[in-house]
């Protein structure tokens, strides 16, 4: 098996529309074998929706596709791979009680009279490992026992094992923890150096400028530009996406007079995952904490919350020491928790809108039933979804409009401390700006924020102060504004100003 | 825009399990359970001065797996598909009838028998397996549905016992080698069978994909419906088998045979505590087989101590509940260890 022969593909004047509506309008994009090609927008601007022509899950309306000069047109997502070209899904598609090499050969799988030939589909999958320099996995491992970042590389293998030369990849590092990121970017190198043609849709800009050769931005469903990435600035990019310059991207800090009391506090509270905990957060106060993955930044979040509750030290709401050891207890005090996992912790997928929005009132206030409806276009307001209606399932909804319900959802129960864990993980630009504005509202409107964040641009530019936690204990605290490089200092374990 | 990012090599990371809990799979646990059981059982009845494991009583826990292991079987099948068969009780009475009164005595009708019960059965896995798919209805609502079809039926047509088996396919019923009857030995082959088509061939693979997530089936390309059908046909197939080995044991097809040994909840039962998803996806016949063997051990334990019918029952439940209980906190500690490598 010899996959990775250079091919290129066209696509000239695509165009596409779902029930009326125009979501492709005219877009051109040219693929070559060894490059990665990022292609760049906000929501709605097209990139899943020509991802998935290319993958044959859509037909176009309009335009060609060619591959390696000859057109083509794909009926199925099997016509698109029998042409070499591949998908990985943002969700897996991988069955978790099943290998590796089951995995990989699903509906494909080789016989031999009369039986899986499963000698052959192991070292086949191996040989596909290998050749990707991944020998870290063993083809018979159990799916479910894989970290997510080697579930990434099991689905790129399976799509490798279809011949694919064109992979297309929808913002693959949405679920990867951050030292994960650099196993994939190595990964997608490695693919391009084996002349595998990779079009890579990802939200992240930095991921972007690190990895691709060249870039193109798409804007309400029309081609903006494609230039090679060197010769594009960030901001070049950030006009191009969204057609304006969002200049300063943060709202204005909190002032000395919008600070009020002291609404969360931790004495020396820890657990078997933080120690020592000695934290304060004001009304009116957005304080960010930083901090590697695995430092304890999350466990925080989920102590405070109850989920894994503080067994030593306090906990004061308010300045009164409460035990919180579950998250309706927390509820109640008036703690809100916007995890980092949206669909998995945040969110009833298949509920509508007004249920998710009402989920926490209805679940642990007593006696609010009678008003739950009403406020609810108010609430929706207040947090700028964008959804059909009411009704309509939040499963539908866009990364950012779905990260907004969550928002929603606690505005609900007016809650006194807010803490969010990367608010604004996999949602663009123009919804991540309006969740920041959301928070500053309501830290205008006195309540306690506390932001985890992995993107520091985000968190310096949003934090009234910095708490960093290293190793299960805090570091260190930095003012407002204070450098990236003052932040990974303490993140790594060196004292502020060693590290540039 | 820049990440946090740890600046040393990214770690090449392997989730490793404790060794224990690799080969610590639902399948050993039942098989440790059931040995633990016999001799448990043992002793107690040996203070009675009686022995669980004599020529007899092994007799009797085979005999006891025998029918309920066909059945479970095939409801193993329809599990892993994450389908589910409320069916099969009356199916085993229906196929009873007719075998038997298609062999009505003679000794040339056996095969014509055996075919037709057969044949009907499969029928019957088809409907379930076509108003799931086609029509869409729920599993559980789809075979509860067929399962009172085939009561009217039953119950418009017979008042008891009808047909009759010839002497000689009698003897499916009771011969035996030493203490272990054919018969069980001949339910033995079917689960090996059947272990070697969800194990090895590639409609049994597809099975477990579709039960495992039937959308990720799908745009793996699979013929998803066709592989559902085909388990529903298997396991009426299953419980057809089960009928005829009962009218060879009666002498007669009896229309409440299978639903009098609640062969429905039973065989659910048996798999769920063989260690199989009631979800689907993960499983097999080998740990089915564990958890009939295990029900029926119990039955003859509880028979040799003479216990109260309705503390069986209660003890039944807390073997299953915990069973469950047991296989969803190892898969729940599993998870969050992928979680939180």
């Amino acid at each position: 098996m010899t996959p990775g022969i250079a091919t290129s593909v066209r696509l000239t004047g695509i165009t596409k529309s779902f029930l009326g509506v125009p979501v492709l309008r005219g877009v051109d994009l040219e693929l070559r074998g060894g490059e990665v090609h990022a292609v760049m927008g906000e929501n709605g601007a097209g990139k899943s929706t020509l991802l998935k022509v290319l993958a044959g899950v859509h037909r176009p309306d309009g335009g060609t596709i060619e591959v390696d000069g000859a057109e083509v047109s794909f009926a199925s997502p099997t016509d698109a791979q029998r042409a070499g070209i591949a998908i990985i899904h943002q969700e897996f598609t991988l069955l978790p009680h099943r290998s590796v090499a089951e995995n990989v050969y699903l509906g494909r799988e080789p016989v031999r009279r009369m039986q899986v030939d499963r000698r052959r589909m192991v070292a086949d999958t191996r040989e596909l490992l290998n050749w990707l320099g991944e020998d870290g996995i063993d083809p018979a491992d159990n799916v479910s026992s894989l970290s997510v970042a080697q579930r990434q590389v099991v689905e790129i293998v399976k799509a490798l094992s279809t011949d694919a030369r064109v992979l297309g990849m929808d913002e693959p590092t949405a679920a990867l923890a951050d030292h994960e990121v650099e196993l994939l970017y190595d990964l997608v190198r490695r693919l391009r150096e084996r002349g595998i043609a990779i079009l890579y849709v990802s939200h992240r800009m930095r991921e972007v400028f690190d990895l691709s050769d060249r870039i193109t931005v798409l804007k309400d469903g029309r081609f903006v530009t494609c230039a090679p990435t060197g010769e594009l600035t960030s901001e070049d990019l950030v006009r191009h996406m969204v057609g304006r310059d969002l200049g300063e991207y943060y709202p204005d800090r909190a002032v000395p007079d919008d600070l009020g009391r002291v609404r969360l506090a931790l004495r020396g509270a820890g657990n078997d995952r933080v120690r020592d905990l000695n934290i304060e957060v004001r009304a009116g106060e957005i304080v960010g904490l930083a901090g590697l993955q695995g430092s304890g930044r999350s466990a925080v979040a989920r102590a405070v919350f109850g989920v894994e509750p503080f067994t030593r030290g306090l906990l004061e709401v308010d300045g009164v020491a409460q035990r919180v050891t579950r998250p309706r207890t927390a509820v109640r005090l008036g703690i809100a928790l916007v995890t980092e996992d949206r669909k998995g912790d945040g969110l009833a997928l298949r509920q509508s809108v007004r249920d998710n929005t009402l989920l926490v009132r209805r679940a642990a206030l007593r006696g609010a039933r009678s008003r739950a409806r009403s406020d609810v276009p108010a609430l929706l307001d207040v947090v700028t979804v964008v959804a059909r209606g009411e009704h309509q399932e939040v499963r539908y909804l866009s990364g950012g409009n779905q990260q907004k319900v969550v928002l929603a959802k606690w505005l609900a129960v007016e809650p006194r401390v807010l803490v969010v864990d990367e608010p604004t993980r996999g949602i663009d630009v123009g919804a991540k700006r309006a969740v920041h504005e959301i928070l500053r509202d309501l830290a205008r409107r006195g309540v306690a924020v506390l932001m985890i964040s992995s993107e520091l641009p985000e968190l310096i530019g949003m934090s009234d102060r910095i708490l960093v936690m290293h190793d299960g204990a805090l570091a260190g605290e930095l003012p407002a504004g204070a450098s990236e490089g003052a932040v990974m200092a303490l993140a790594t374990g060196h004292g502020v100003g060693e590290v540039a | 825009m820049s990440t946090l990012q740890e600046n040393t090599l990214p770690v090449r990371q392997q989730a490793t399990r404790p060794a224990a809990q690799r080969w610590l799979t639902p399948v050993v646990i039942v098989y440790i359970a059931l040995v633990a059981l016999l001799v448990v059982g043992s002793v107690l009845v040996g203070l009675r001065g009686e022995v669980l494991l004599d020529q007899g009583g092994i007799l009797n826990i085979l005999t006891r797996a025998t029918a309920l292991g066909l059945v479970a079987i095939g409801q193993t099948m329809v599990i892993l598909t994450g389908s589910l068969d409320l069916s099969v009780a009356y199916l085993v009475g229906l196929t009873s009838l007719i075998a038997a009164e298609t062999m009505a005595g003679r000794d040339g009708m056996v095969v014509p028998g055996v075919l037709l019960a057969l044949a009907v059965a499969a029928g019957v896995g088809l409907v379930n397996g076509l108003v799931i798919t086609v029509l869409k209805a729920n599993a559980f609502i789809a075979t509860l549905g067929v399962a009172l079809i085939l009561r009217g039926y039953l119950e418009e047509n017979y008042t008891g016992p009808a047909g009759d088996v010839p002497r000689g396919f009698q003897h499916l019923g009771y011969d035996r080698i030493g203490p272990v009857p054919v018969a069980a030995l001949l339910m033995l082959a079917v689960a090996v069978l059947s272990w070697w088509y969800l194990s090895r061939t590639r409609s049994g693979y597809h099975m477990y994909a579709v039960g495992g997530d039937i959308e990720v089936a799908r745009l793996s390309g699979l013929p998803t419906r066709r592989i559902i059908v085909t388990a529903h046909v298997l396991c009426s197939v299953a419980a057809g088998l089960t009928g005829i080995y009962l009218a060879s044991r009666l002498g007669s097809g009896a229309p409440y045979v299978g639903t009098d040994a609640g062969y429905d909840l039973e065989s659910i039962a048996a798999v769920v505590l063989g260690g199989t998803l009631l979800a689907g996806g993960r499983g097999g016949v080998a740990g089915t087989i564990g958890g009939v063997l295990i029900l029926a051990t119990l039955d003859t334990i509880f028979d040799d101590l003479e216990v109260d019918p309705f503390f069986k029952d209660v003890v039944r439940g807390v073997v299953l509940v915990t069973a469950v209980a047991l296989y969803a906190r190892r898969m729940s500690a599993n998870r969050t260890r992928g979680r939180l490598t």
